[in-house]
Formats: C-alpha cells, sequence, structure tokens
C-alpha cells in the first residue's frame, strides 16, 4: 500500500447530502512517497500536516490513510 | 480592440426569495439595466448569460434564450456562460470581446442563480460539481473543505491565524449592513466570528459565504457610442480572464491562485494601472480565506501577509484600500451565477458616487475579481470614471 506525507487537511462537519451519515470525517491532501499528490481520507486519530500516513485501503476509488 | 464601457447596470436585492423562480429574477436585474441604460430591448444586439447551474437547481436549462426572450430581446444570439462561481464573470468577459472586437455594438450581461429552494446538503452536493467529481469530490469534500484545506496549509507556510479570517467576515458583515440590497445585514463581532458552528476545520459558518438567490445585469457599449444612452458611462479599463487545474491536487502549491495572478497581471497591464492605483475592490469571498489569498494574488499586499493586512483594517471602508464595500459574497450574498456581474454592479454604483449610505471616499478606480471552483477560472475587470 502507498505511504506519504499529508500536505494539507481539514474535518468536515458539514458533508454533502450522501455523506450526510459520515460526519465529521477528515479528508486530506498527501505528497505519496513515489510522487504526485492525491485527495483521499483519514481514518483513526487526526493527522495534521507534515504527519506521516500509510494507505490502509481504496473504497470506490477514494484512497484512506492513517497516521503511520 | 475599441475602448467599452458599461453604460447601464441593475440588479435584485440578493436573499432568500421562495415565491420569485430563476426567469423572474433575471427579468427584474435586466430591466432594472435597461432603464438604467435609457435603452430599449430591441437595441440589444446580443446576451450573455451567466449561470452555474439551472438544470441541478430548478430544473431548467437552455437558460439564455429562455431568459433574453421574457426581457423582449427576440432574435439575437443568445448564450449561456457556465464557469462555476465566474460564470456571470466570464460572461461579462465574453460580451466585452464582443463589443471591444466590433462584432456588436450594444451588448447586455445578466447573472443570475436561484439556490435557496434547495436544502444545504444539497446546494453543497451541486456546488461540488464545480470541483473534480472523479477524485476529490468523491472522497467526500465539499469547497469549504477544499477551501479550509487552503486556509490550513495558509495558516501553516505563514502563520495565518483564525484571527485574520474572523477579521474578514467582521468587516464584510459591517459592510453589508450599509446594503439595502444585502442579504444578511448584521454587524457581527470577532468574538461571534471566531465561535461560530464549525463546517471545515478551520473554517466555521462566519468563513462561508452565504447561499442565496438573485439576479444581476449591465450592458455594455463602445465608449464612443456610450453618450447616446447615460451621462454616466462607466470605463473597462482593463479585463482579462485566465484558468487552471479544477482539482487542488494537482496545483503545486494550494496558498495562491495562478488564474489570479495571470487575470490580475493582464487586466492591470491591459489598464496600464497598478495594483497601488486600485482604489477599492470586490474581491471574491466565497470563503474568508479566498479574500485574503486574493489581495495578495493581485499585489494589494505581498505574499503571506493578507491576514495581517486584513487584521490591521486596512481593507476596512475607512483603510487605505476598501475590499467588498457591497459586504462581499458573505454579507450581500452569494447566488453564484450573479456574483461577477453582481461585482461590477457595485464597481459601477461606487465610480458613479450613487452608492448612498456606502459610498466611499476615493472611488473613481475599481477592481473586481471573479473566482470559480477552488481557482480554476478568474476573471479580474478594472472600472474607472469615463
Amino acid at each position: 500500500m502507498r505511504s506519504g506525507t499529508v500536505y494539507t487537511e481539514t474535518v468536515i462537519y458539514s458533508a454533502p447530502e450522501a455523506f450526510v451519515n459520515e460526519a465529521p470525517y477528515q479528508t486530506a491532501i498527501v505528497t505519496l512517497d513515489g510522487g504526485g499528490r492525491v485527495t483521499g481520507r483519514i481514518e483513526g486519530n487526526r493527522a495534521k500536516i507534515d504527519d506521516r500516513v500509510v494507505e490502509v485501503e481504496e473504497r470506490g476509488g477514494v484512497p484512506f490513510f492513517k497516521k503511520a | 480592440m475599441r475602448p467599452v464601457a458599461v453604460i447601464g447596470a441593475g440588479k435584485t436585492p440578493f436573499g432568500a426569495f421562495p415565491d420569485r423562480d430563476l426567469r423572474s429574477l433575471a427579468v427584474e436585474a435586466g430591466d432594472k439595466a435597461l432603464r438604467n441604460a435609457n435603452a430599449a430591448p430591441a437595441q440589444i444586439q446580443s446576451f450573455y448569460l451567466g449561470n452555474f447551474s439551472g438544470p441541478a437547481f430548478v430544473g431548467q436549462n437552455h437558460l439564455a434564450p429562455y431568459v433574453s426572450t421574457a426581457l423582449g430581446i427576440a432574435g439575437v444570439p443568445s448564450t449561456r456562460v457556465e464557469a462555476a462561481c465566474a460564470s456571470s464573470g466570464s460572461a461579462f468577459y465574453h460580451a466585452w470581446a464582443e463589443v471591444a472586437s466590433g462584432i456588436n455594438d450594444v451588448v447586455m450581461v445578466v447573472g443570475v442563480e436561484k439556490m435557496t429552494s434547495q436544502t444545504t446538503a444539497r446546494v453543497s452536493e451541486i456546488l461540488a460539481e464545480a470541483g473534480d467529481c472523479s477524485g476529490e469530490m468523491k472522497a467526500g469534500n465539499t469547497f469549504a473543505s477544499l477551501f479550509a484545506m487552503i486556509a490550513r496549509r495558509h495558516m501553516h507556510d505563514f502563520g495565518t491565524k483564525k484571527e485574520h479570517l474572523a477579521a474578514v467576515a467582521v468587516k464584510n458583515h459591517a459592510n453589508g449592513a450599509l446594503n439595502p440590497e444585502a442579504h444578511l445585514r448584521k454587524v457581527i463581532t470577532l468574538e461571534q466570528a471566531m465561535a461560530g458552528k464549525p463546517v471545515a476545520d478551520p473554517l466555521n459558518i462566519y468563513d462561508c459565504s452565504l447561499i442565496s438567490d438573485g439576479g444581476a445585469a449591465v450592458i455594455l457599449a463602445p465608449l464612443e457610442r456610450a453618450r447616446e444612452f447615460t451621462n454616466k458611462p462607466v470605463m473597462v479599463l482593463g479585463i482579462a480572464q485566465a484558468s487552471d487545474f479544477v482539482a487542488l491536487d494537482q496545483k503545486e502549491d494550494i496558498t495562491t491562485f495562478p488564474a489570479v495572478r495571470r487575470a490580475g497581471d493582464k487586466a492591470y497591464s491591459s489598464a496600464g494601472v497598478t495594483a497601488n492605483d486600485i482604489q477599492f475592490a470586490e474581491l471574491h469571498d466565497c470563503f474568508t480565506i479566498a479574500e485574503i489569498i486574493a489581495s495578495e494574488d493581485l499585489g494589494f499586499v505581498k505574499r503571506g501577509q493578507g491576514g495581517p493586512y486584513a487584521f490591521e483594517g486596512c481593507t476596512r471602508r475607512d483603510g487605505a484600500r476598501p475590499v467588498n464595500p457591497s459586504g462581499g459574497l458573505k454579507s450581500k450574498g452569494h447566488p453564484v451565477g450573479a456574483t461577477g456581474v453582481a461585482q461590477i454592479c457595485e464597481l459601477v454604483t461606487q465610480i458613479r458616487g450613487e452608492a448612498g449610505e456606502r459610498q466611499l471616499a476615493r472611488h473613481s478606480l475599481g477592481l473586481a475579481e471573479n473566482l470559480g471552483g477552488s481557482g480554476a477560472t478568474c476573471v479580474v475587470s478594472i472600472l474607472g470614471a469615463a
């Protein structure tokens, strides 16, 4: 699985209709170790900018990360 | 290119109007602009409509002739422009190009959006279609969360503080309280602005613009013909549109908007002015951080210093260069497709000295910056007294 560093992040409280039942949840842009950036979700403990994260799974085309 | 002037402007109040439909808002704005320009519908040679998502918000498409015919404008080219929240700024740009190049003389631009018949969650979903729906939006992002991530990075890189963001909201609410056509005329304190209900950390409800209904319209003509219509023409001194990636994660640095810098540089250069000459501005404060970054990208203040610049009062109506004397998207309201032309209406009103209680002391040269999405489209217009 991919790993990288958090470039930026937020916790969403006011979600779009399809995600209302999941709020609050954390999204982030992650700079991948292999190069490039990807937008995904952070599960578990909140990650901050510059934290290391690893991908735990992909759901519906969305990468889910957790703090390394 | 020949010089172009705004010969008439008009808008509806912005707000939540359950009894009004999209077309009636667009027609009210258009009628007001026609009266303001002393023009008849038969004199309009081309019509542009800026609208983001009539199909999703109200279930109506083919909107340009749907509106123009209701205004009594028959037979002429009638074109809808969609560029997210910069839809009517872009429509204004294309209308200007048509007049400047000599294709037509008298061209009307209307911007309109009817948003409040949908729930907030559904509005968020419709607006999210202006992002990259194959990537960032699939993860559950909203425009508020994209701008929250921009704010978070700006705070990390430059030490921007939550208080700086809140100062923008306080200032724009104070300005909007003086605007009889603003959606939310409510003065707020810094403490209130800091303690709003969280939307997407670090942004709370006071950092976010409003969901509004409204329409705005202007009419353009070559300067040489402007005085056939009005004794108060306002010159379009410089205008430019620029673009960038739709997805935030494709940008090298999300704390600056290259499209704003490009459009700004080009507009300054064609107007023959610099940032220092601009006396007041309407900047696209869809979120408080967006106004801060726009003030940097347009050269009002050095990179990274937009937060303190706002916090110290430089952008207040009594400051060195007032920003958003209308109240901005935050207080005046943000019917997204109407916003770009509404900014032009505010410049025209201020430059003509017709802004009443909110009239600025220095008002002969103004700039409007209309942003689409998280920076994929930007239109910068510089207007001045003719």
